[in-house]
């Protein structure tokens, strides 16, 4: 249990310790070694628990609680002095609302407010853990130097490192709170948390554009939060039966039909926290901040919160209607984001909706819950995991360099920095093609869907959405490795992010592809088993397969030394006109004219315009569904 | 043992039948076309002299695609006739266009840069089909091994039709014929530049050429499994199919990519509803 206490109290002793240091190499210092430990100590844990089962923890409750209510409490005045600063009232209206559900449950059920085990860890707990412990810090040791970088180039923003640090880690111990927590109320306190503090990352520019987008964040997630409290209220008062504030117990309650609802109220929570349609507004808007928060937001943290309980709760969606109408939130949301990430030009803006759509994904595993779509639900949790950190951090330091985040202006730059673009085809390729991680999963959901009823509708949405899906990362990828002529290499900056931590995320992306049977075994397996009685799992031989399509493809680089010599260089085939290879041709009347080449973005298929509003309009319709069949069932 | 032994003879024999059929299929369509037409062999001269040819290129790295996409064409089809899981072999296949893709991409040419998002919109546009296809098969047969597929009994065709008739529009567009050629044709009056093989000269173009072959017979191979009950009226089908195709690409004009994009949808939205009413009987309803 210390272990577990410490990786939630560790990281709160380092914030507050980073609001006092001002030098970048002492906060640099700070931070590494803070990374080191947590990462160390979720490293301690996957080998002191990892054979456990799951274990639970009486922690000390009294004190704890009653902190957790004061802070709570805190928070919400907090919110509704930022609220009556900035004019938003809708903020204020959710604060006071949630305060006063807390207050209530607090006064009226105060005798049936304690669960016998506050704390636990199982495999999926660890998972989550190493994902916490190992990811996000590695994007904080990223994120010290990039905010110096961020600072120099945008002067106009008021320098508050010392905050941003405090809140990065403030956050990182909320997110390992959530999932330790067996104590329904303590989720719903780091729940709560983990809203104000991504509010505080999307707001750190103080533009009047970031503080728009962190309060759009901040009353969907508020949203979220009244029904999660809801949720609370209604498990409590159903009395012994629903389990109560015991998340074991609810889980294992045999009243199907009474924590269905709760089920359905936290589901919304968790769809309101993934960023699913139609709440996906907020995670676009939060690419304001600074890309370490995105990558922080759309990794490790927040998101990864939303489906985590929404996975945790995937044996009570199993078998209903309702769960299959929160899958199906899921699915569309999937499908009409990776169809929109098609029209996007803005690298943070394609990442974004890959983002969406995978959380997607994984909603409409967990809605669905069977055996096998938990198995693919947390294996995509944890490519997507790795991936996309990857993926935002080095568009970040593309940024930084390129001063774009434009995908167009990243053409050639395989040419102008060799080992960033490596690292980010490394990262794309992770993101949809086999034999990398997440298609496994893919392909896992396919072969799970077809075997249940409905199960039709969502292999055709997945059929749809993984042929879009190939669409725009492939076309990313093209201008990546577009081989172009005539520029310099600009790898090295004046103001270098540590690379080591990009470094280390790609190793882990093609660990991730190579352990992923030891990971399965280890860890998700044994956790479906406990839970459902059957195990899931690919066959031996498919996985023997894949690992030599790995293998292969690490190898075929090599083939580049037999076409190093010999072959004759031409410029590219200019209509016939002479050319150079810059793609410089000789026009009409002795003009020198460039060509030059820009991706489709099939916008008029595919436009933000056109697919977003009735993307939502069908997932609220879905969302009101889910309550509906919940209610019936009862 | 037999496993092995289906990928090592697809290997070796896939690219003589691959064209051998790719001559037959251009003697046929000169004769469609009132020309006596090339001999049968003419294709495999024709690869046989990209080999001796010059190696010029605009950049070194597009080879390397180039060669990536020949293995895992050729690793996906191995996989196929071993009787491997049908959508592992998808995605590899899948992987193996998105090489091809790159390839044209690292070149950094107008036309071929034009080619390779065509082609990928040609990937887009049949993706959901074979995808489906693989679905059709287990709900009909119970397993997403070739193997099971091949050996059964059930006569997969008459449970299958909106599937088999997807998966015959989108071939049109595997094959690169008329009227879904966008990316790249065979035919050189609809062809501004050959598209995504634009950069591709001597020796690797033959690899795309020998991939193209590869490629032919594992599709073959997926129409055949449609008949597999009965190896006579299978191949007999492979047959029909494949001279359907040689029809529709003499008698249509190129479309335009929203048409093919379209087109390779409505054909998946044809095999949904197949499969819903194949998953109604099976559920019940419920």
């Amino acid at each position: 249990m210390q272990t577990l206490l410490f990786l939630i109290l560790f990281p709160i002793l380092v914030a507050c310790l980073l609001l006092f240091v001002k030098r970048t190499t002492s906060r640099y210092a700070v931070v590494v070694l803070s990374a080191l430990a947590i990462g160390g100590a979720s490293i301690y844990l996957l080998m002191r628990y990892a054979f456990e089962g799951a274990v639970y923890f009486a922690a000390p409750s009294e004190t704890a609680s009653l902190a957790m209510v004061a802070i709570e409490m805190a928070l919400a005045l907090f919110i509704i002095y930022m609220g009556a600063k900035f004019r938003n009232y809708l903020a204020i209206g959710l604060a006071v609302v949630q305060a006063a559900l807390v207050v209530y449950l607090e006064m009226t059920f105060s005798e049936n407010l304690h669960a016998i085990n506050n704390l636990f860890i199982d495999q999926f707990s660890i998972i989550m853990a190493l994902i916490i412990g190992i990811i996000g810090s590695l994007i904080a040791v990223y994120a010290v130097r990039y905010m110096e970088t961020y600072h120099h180039l945008h002067p106009e923003v008021r320098d508050r490192q010392g905050t941003f640090f405090f809140v990065v880690f403030a956050f990182i111990a909320a997110m390992f709170g959530l999932v330790f927590s067996n104590n329904l109320l303590w989720i719903f306190f780091f729940w709560e948390v983990t809203t104000i503090t991504s509010f505080l990352l999307i707001g750190y520019a103080e533009t009047e554009e970031a503080t728009k987008n962190a309060f759009l964040a901040l009353v969907m997630n508020l949203l979220g939060g009244v029904a999660f409290i809801a949720a609370i209220i209604y498990l409590v008062a159903a009395g012994p039966a629903s389990g109560g504030i015991d998340l074991a117990a609810v889980l294992a309650s045999g009243d199907a039909a009474i924590i269905l609802i709760p089920a359905v109220l936290i589901g919304f929570a968790g769809i309101t926290k993934a960023a699913l349609m139609p709440f996906s507004s907020w995670l676009l808007g939060a690419m304001v901040a600074p890309t370490p928060v995105s990558a922080l937001l759309h990794s490790s943290t927040m998101v990864k919160a939303g489906v985590y309980i929404l996975v945790r709760f995937a044996p009570v969606f199993a078998g209903t209607l309702a769960g299959v109408s929160v899958g199906l939130v899921g699915a569309v949301t999937f499908v009409v984001a990776s169809a929109i990430a098609i029209s996007q030009s803005n690298a943070k803006l394609v990442l974004a909706y890959s983002t969406i759509a995978n959380l997607g994904l994984i909603a409409a595993c967990a809605g669905v819950g069977t055996h096998m779509l938990v198995w693919a639900a947390i294996l995509l949790i944890i490519f997507h995991a790795v991936a996309k950190s990857l993926l935002f951090l080095g568009t970040g330091a593309v940024e930084n360099r390129i001063e774009s985040r434009d995908i167009e202006d990243m053409e050639g730059l395989i040419v102008r920095m060799p080992k960033m673009a490596v690292m980010m085809f490394i990262g794309i390729a992770g993101m949809f093609l086999a034999p990398f991680g997440m298609l496994i999963s893919k392909w896992a959901a396919i072969e799970a869907f077809v075997q249940v009823p409905f199960g039709i509708v969502f292999v055709a949405i997945l059929a749809y959405g993984s042929a879009v899906t190939v669409f725009f990362w492939a076309k990313w990828m093209g201008k990546l490795i577009t081989v172009i002529r005539g520029v310099e290499q600009i790898e090295k900056g004046f103001f270098e992010e540590p690379w080591i931590p990009l470094y280390i995320i790609t190793g882990l992306v093609i660990a991730a592809a190579f352990l992923f049977p030891v990971i399965s075994s280890m860890l998700i397996e044994p956790y479906v088993l406990v839970i459902y009685g059957v195990t899931a799992g690919l066959a031996q031989t498919n996985v023997a397969i894949m690992l030599l399509m790995m293998a292969l493809l690490l190898f075929l680089p090599l083939s580049f030394a037999l076409f190093r010599k010999s072959a004759k260089r031409l410029p590219a085939y200019m209509g016939g006109r002479p050319a150079t290879a810059d793609l410089h041709f000789e026009g009409s009347l002795g003009m020198t004219r460039e060509a030059q080449t820009r991706n489709y973005y099939l916008t008029t298929c595919f436009g933000e315009a056109r697919l977003f509003r009735p993307g939502a309009a069908v997932c609220i319709i879905l969302i009101l569904a889910s309550w509906a069949f919940a209610g019936v069932a009862l | 043992m037999n496993r092995i032994m289906g990928a090592v003879i697809f290997l070796i024999l896939a690219p003589l039948l691959g064209g051998l059929i790719a001559g037959i299929d251009r003697k046929i369509t000169a004769r469609m076309q009132g020309r006596v037409g090339p001999p049968i062999l003419q294709p495999f001269y024709d690869v046989g002299k990209l080999f001796e040819k010059e190696k010029v290129v605009v950049t070194t790295a597009q080879n390397f695609y180039i060669l990536a996409y020949l293995i895992f064409i050729a690793l996906s089809g191995a996989l196929f006739f071993a009787g491997g899981d049908l959508l592992l072999i998808i995605f590899a296949f899948t992987l193996a266009h998105v090489f091809l893709v790159l390839g044209a991409y690292a070149a950094h040419s107008p036309y071929s840069h034009i080619g390779a998002e065509r082609e990928l919109i040609q990937v887009m546009a049949y993706e959901p089909v074979i995808i489906l296809t693989a679905v059709g098969f287990y709900m009909v047969t119970g397993s997403f091994y070739v193997v099971d597929m091949a050996t059964t009994t059930i006569p997969v065709i008459l449970y299958l039709p909106g599937v088999f008739l997807g998966l015959a529009a989108i071939l049109t567009l595997k094959l690169r014929k008329s009227p879904f050629d966008i990316s790249t044709s065979h035919h050189a009056h609809q062809e501004i530049v050959k598209g995504v093989t634009t950069e591709f000269s001597g020796s690797t173009l033959g690899q795309i050429e020998i991939a193209h072959w590869y490629e032919n017979i594992f599709l073959l191979g997926i129409v055949y499994l449609f008949f597999a009950w009965n190896p006579v009226i299978g191949i007999i089908a492979v047959a029909v199919t494949y001279a359907a195709e040689i029809f529709v690409d003499n008698v249509t004009a190129r479309v335009r990519w929203q048409a093919a994009l379209k087109s390779g949808w409505l054909a998946a939205a044809l095999g949904i509803a197949n499969l819903a009413i194949l998953s109604y009987m099976v559920y019940g309803g419920a």
